[in-house]
């Protein structure tokens, strides 16, 4: 029984690989719950908040544009300030409609990825930006698109021994907004939720959708019928037609695949994303 | 690169004492051991998972719910809880602490170490909040008693005796 608190990725690797059933603790806010609750009966933990390296962001520049690289162990409350604000705002809004500012504080965005629940409020962002997770393990790294990260409520496509290192999200020009329905406004998990971002040099416009699927969810169908619909300036985007933000929401739900649970019935659901869509639509064309 | 591997036995740093922490199960939270293991009962068990901030102490000066931390994870961190805030050792209130008396911003008191731990952490970071700051530096923690007007009136006359204080 012991707590394996290394300093770095390489560290953090080897003490995967001598303890391969080890829990891997990052943030603590998901898996604690399951520890307190008796469900979780660790015997050997890798805590990962002493790995520095995994707390950091940087800008690359891939192929002549910008891309946000963001550690996995970089907290929400670290999300939502102004140098993630200001390059992927959607994934700042998010951050901010995560729980508390004790959550926030704690909670980080490998950690979202790592638990992969349909209602994670990072992933309909990062789906709709098509953003990429960098995975390290004993033999290398790998990365892989979110889309193909995400398997399953609450699976992954990481393997044995392999840990989340960062999230490569690309920098777009153009607005961008995250929009969630819960019970109330602090504390909440989302029942549905949807990321919008519109990118205006390639005239093209993404959704990602929470919690109405068993992963987050694209509307390619949807977006495409609107881009066309569109009318494209240099820097803003507009309806052409009022009546399409509705139309696009119906699309929307159309493409959710939600079910019944105790926080939501998929009727509710399936109109609910819908209405989301629309509303993120409108404030970014107005 | 080191690496620390902790077993039943370890030492936290709390309230700037060393205190050493003897035959504990890996998983034990740092409220549980907080107040079942080295008597400090402050920080409080309400939800024990992270909904309701009753638990709420500072590691490495950031507000979380000690419900959601791993003891034996936080060894090389200073953790600070509502006991480590006193300013003297007469037991003097701090001034969020003295506050909250003078609006009777306490009724049952469970939720209270909690909020106070917020309204100090939230009035190091602001030390003149918005109104909508401050709401959403409570919005962690729940009462009980449903008394947040009152908790609201307590954080107002903190931000007004600090501002006094600063003077």
């Amino acid at each position: 029984m012991s707590v394996h608190r290394p300093t770095s990725i390489a560290a953090a690797l080897d003490a995967l690989a001598a303890a391969p059933e080890a829990l891997v603790l990052a943030g603590g806010t998901d898996v604690m719950v399951g520890v307190n609750e008796g469900h979780r009966r660790p015997t050997d933990v890798v805590t990962l908040t002493g790995v520095e390296e995994l707390r950091r962001t940087r800008v690359e520049r891939v192929d002549g544009h910008d891309v946000l690289v963001v550690g996995a162990g970089v907290t929400y409350t670290a999300l939502a300030a102004p140098d993630v604000a200001g390059r992927v705002p959607a994934l700042a809004i998010a951050a901010r409609t995560v729980g508390s500012p004790q959550i926030r504080n704690a909670g980080t965005i490998g950690g979202n990825l790592g638990t992969a629940s349909p209602a994670g409020d990072t992933l309909p962002v990062l789906h709709a930006l098509d953003a990429r997770v960098e995975i390290v393990g004993p033999t290398g790294s790998r990365v892989l698109p979110v889309r193909e990260f995400v398997t399953g409520p609450k699976r992954t496509a990481l393997a044995p021994g392999e840990l989340i290192a960062a999230v490569h999200i690309p920098v777009l020009r153009g607005p961008q907004d995250y929009l969630k329905v819960g019970v109330r406004n602090a504390m909440v998990i989302a029942v549905a939720s949807v990321a919008l971002v519109v990118d205006l040099d390639r005239r093209e416009l993404a959704v990602g959708l929470g919690a109405v699927g068993p992963v987050p969810l694209n509307a390619p169908d949807a977006c495409r019928w609107l881009a066309h619909r569109l009318h494209w300036d240099d820097d803003a985007v507009r309806l052409t037609d009022p009546g399409d933000a509705a139309r696009f929401g119906t699309l929307v739900a159309e493409a959710s695949r939600p079910i019944d649970d105790h926080r939501g019935r998929a009727e509710y659901r399936r109109h609910a994303v819908g209405v989301l869509a629309a509303r993120a639509l409108r404030r970014a064309t107005s | 690169m080191s690496e620390q591997v902790v077993n039943e036995q370890y030492v936290l740093q709390v309230n700037g004492e060393a205190r050493e922490v003897h035959d504990a199960w890996v998983g034990e939270s740092l409220l549980y051991v907080l107040r079942e293991r080295l008597g400090l009962p402050a920080a409080k068990g309400g939800c024990e998972q992270g909904e309701c901030g009753s638990c709420s102490v500072l590691v490495d000066g950031a507000l979380v719910c000690a419900c959601l931390v791993l003891a034996a994870a936080v060894t090389d961190t200073e953790i600070v809880t509502l006991e480590g805030l006193q300013p003297d050792e007469r037991g003097a209130l701090s001034i969020v602490q003295q506050a909250f008396v003078e609006e009777g911003a306490v009724q049952c008191g469970f939720c209270t170490p909690g909020l106070v731990m917020a309204v100090e952490d939230l009035l190091a970071r602001d030390a003149a909040p918005e109104d909508l700051t401050v709401r959403e530096a409570v919005s962690g923690n729940l009462c009980r008693c449903t008394g947040y007007g009152r908790v609201l009136a307590a954080i107002d006359r903190a931000v007004g005796a600090t501002k006094e204080a600063a003077r």
